[in-house]
């Protein structure tokens, strides 16, 4: 009764709708392979008159953004790395050792995870500034190693395992950062997996932390570089080929990732949300 | 081994394997949090360290600067707000409402193709805020795709991001309708009554459709769960009843959806308060600062006008706010249920 074929117009409608979503996507690849001119002229055209790729061998041929790129890789991976490593950690302990404090701790937690990024702008600042830790590499990871979410996701996931895994080791003497290491946290594959999405997601499309934690052009990441590049801080004029070659190249890597991860991520109900 | 001494060993390690994130939420979130509640209400101008001795205690003058006076900071912060609350006004619903339809439209177990329809919605909330941005600047150039699709049906599109009246102004100047004088006369937090009903801007209501565009794909998927959470058997026992689609959608499935709803509308209010990559990227506030908003002016007040106490003030009443209407909703939805 239920596996009613669907009706001939909900299909319209559904394609109609893809085409909106879509459609936006296609006219940025087709213009950053058109000339300006032809980028002005024909706005929605989906073939350029003249096929160029004069804007990416711009792009990649010069200095500016292959190093933007580079600062990215190099942020990314490493938080993405340490946020698995320390959300985990810290899961687990909430998850799984009764200690004195652990309520306490989860309470700053739960309270941390309430305060609005946006608002802590100024904040981190004053104290990257304090640390004297500005305009360093260090600046711009160490801030953005641990994520409260994070680390509410793992504790969940652990708390899912049955204890009865631990024992057999526990009985055995094995240490407790041997019991997390060896036996619990390769159950938890799926938890560690969709942590490595949100924060691979998450570091490489930030942007705020990236404004205060540095102004040394060196230290500009792709994120910073693009929105200087469309807001014409580098004083580049209109060049929609240009800037849409740059927004789409910085679009790979997380597309990349999505497609690879599509299954997993069309599946789970705790995905990334931005404002 | 007795008792107490694992009790003791887990204390310790317990409290290893938590330092170091703690530690690092402490240091990067809890402390800077502090440390501007300081700079909010003193005199420190970025120079220096906030707590040296030179820095004064100024008390409410930086929270009363900008809510009150009639000073350019205020009328800045009143347009900022009043930019924002349309934002929010418009982002919401039809974010919400977006999120649910294509939930509904691609949850069928029969419907061909519906991994790639669920792809399509949610691609734009996996690209970062910049790129859209760029993308949405081509877009709604005055020569741009949108003003083509425009074009087509006869309508002139206004060159959205280079345009500041606001729509609901427009609308009442197209019948004739101009300031009536008791809405001129009356000004909260620095503007007239009359500009506070100027509607969102053209260029506020492209970033408007930016982020119904980006976010609606995310909670899709949030209503998508809670779909598969409900299962046919409810549908089933309402096809027995006789209730039509539209009956068990509406005195069914939306009722069973309730925590769902109160998720998505929770964090839909805390981010539009929140826009600042795409106003950073595409307008800078302008044009005539009907993009500016609080987060936007909190940031370019400290770090562009080195006014860093009115800026952590800003940030501190936006939070304020966040938290206000977050509990204000927990608590009307709590009381229907």
């Amino acid at each position: 009764m239920t596996a009613r074929r669907p009706a001939w117009w909900l299909y319209a409608l559904l394609v109609l709708l893809a085409v909106v979503y879509v459609m936006p996507f296609l006219i940025q690849v087709a213009t950053s392979f058109k000339t300006e001119p032809d980028a002005a002229a024909h706005p929605i055209s989906l073939v350029p008159q003249t096929f160029t790729t004069a804007a990416y061998a711009q792009l990649l041929g010069g200095e500016a953004f292959p190093l933007w790129f580079r600062n990215s890789v190099v942020v990314t991976l490493c938080v993405t790395v340490g946020r698995v490593f320390f959300d985990s950690l810290a899961g687990y302990a909430l998850a799984r050792i009764h200690f004195r404090g652990r309520a306490l701790m989860f309470a700053i937690l739960v309270g941390v995870m309430a305060v609005p990024n946006v608002v802590l702008l100024i904040p981190k600042f004053l104290v990257i500034n304090q640390l004297q830790i500005y305009n360093s590499m260090p600046g711009l990871i160490v801030p953005l190693l641990v994520d409260a979410a994070g680390i509410f996701i793992m504790k969940n996931f652990f708390e899912s395992i049955p204890q009865s895994v631990e024992e057999q080791a526990r009985i055995d003497g094995a240490s407790t950062f041997r019991l997390f290491w060896s036996v619990v946290l390769p159950m938890a594959r799926p938890a560690l997996v969709t942590i490595v999405i949100l924060s691979f997601q998450g570091s490489w499309n930030e942007l705020s932390h990236f404004i205060v934690a540095a102004n040394d052009p060196e230290l500009t990441n792709l994120t910073k570089g693009v929105a200087q590049l469309a807001s014409n801080q580098l004083g580049q004029g209109t060049k929609y080929p240009l800037k849409l070659a740059a927004a789409a190249l910085m679009t790979i890597p997380v597309a990349l990732v999505f497609l690879v991860a599509q299954k997993r991520i069309m599946n789970t109900s705790a995905g990334a949300v931005k404002g | 081994m007795s008792a107490s001494s694992i009790r003791r060993g887990q204390t310790r390690d317990g409290w290893l394997f938590v330092s170091p994130a703690m530690l690092l939420l402490a240091v990067f979130l809890l402390f800077p949090v502090l440390m501007a509640l300081w700079v909010s209400v003193s005199d420190w101008r970025g120079v220096g360290s906030p707590f040296s001795s030179d820095v004064g205690f100024v008390g409410a003058d930086n929270y009363a600067n900008i809510l009150s006076g009639g000073s350019l900071q205020q009328r800045d912060f009143g347009t900022a707000m009043r930019n924002n609350v349309y934002y929010v006004l418009f982002v919401v619903p039809l974010q919400t409402a977006a999120a649910l339809g294509l939930a509904v439209l691609v949850h069928a177990k029969a419907l061909k193709g519906r991994g790639f329809f669920r792809t399509a919605f949610y691609f734009p909330s996996v690209t970062s805020a910049v790129a859209i941005t760029v993308l949405w600047l081509f877009l709604f150039n005055s020569s741009g795709a949108v003003n083509a699709i425009l074009g087509w049906v006869g309508i002139d599109g206004p060159n959205w991001f280079g345009d500041a009246r606001g729509i609901f102004h427009t609308a009442l100047g197209a019948v004739g309708i101009d300031a009536p004088a008791f809405l001129t006369d009356h000004r909260t937090l620095g503007i007239s009554w009359w500009e506070w009903l100027a509607g969102p801007s053209f260029a506020m209501s492209a970033f408007i459709l930016l982020a119904v565009f980006t976010t609606s794909g995310t909670f899709m998927l949030l209503f998508i769960a809670a779909l598969n959470n409900i299962g046919d058997g409810v549908e089933e026992a309402g096809m027995v009843d006789g209730a039509n689609g539209w009956q068990r959608f509406w005195h069914l499935t939306l009722p069973m959806l309730r925590p769902t709803m109160f998720t998505v509308l929770t964090l839909g209010l805390i981010g539009t308060w929140q826009v600042f990559d795409q106003i950073y990227t595409g307008t800078q506030g302008g044009p005539a600062k009907t993009t500016l908003t609080p987060a936007y002016l909190s940031f370019q007040t400290s770090f562009n006008s080195q006014r860093w106490g009115e800026g952590a003030a800003i940030a501190f009443i936006l939070f304020a706010i966040i938290v206000v209407l977050t509990l204000l909703q927990r608590w009307a939805l709590r009381e229907k249920s």
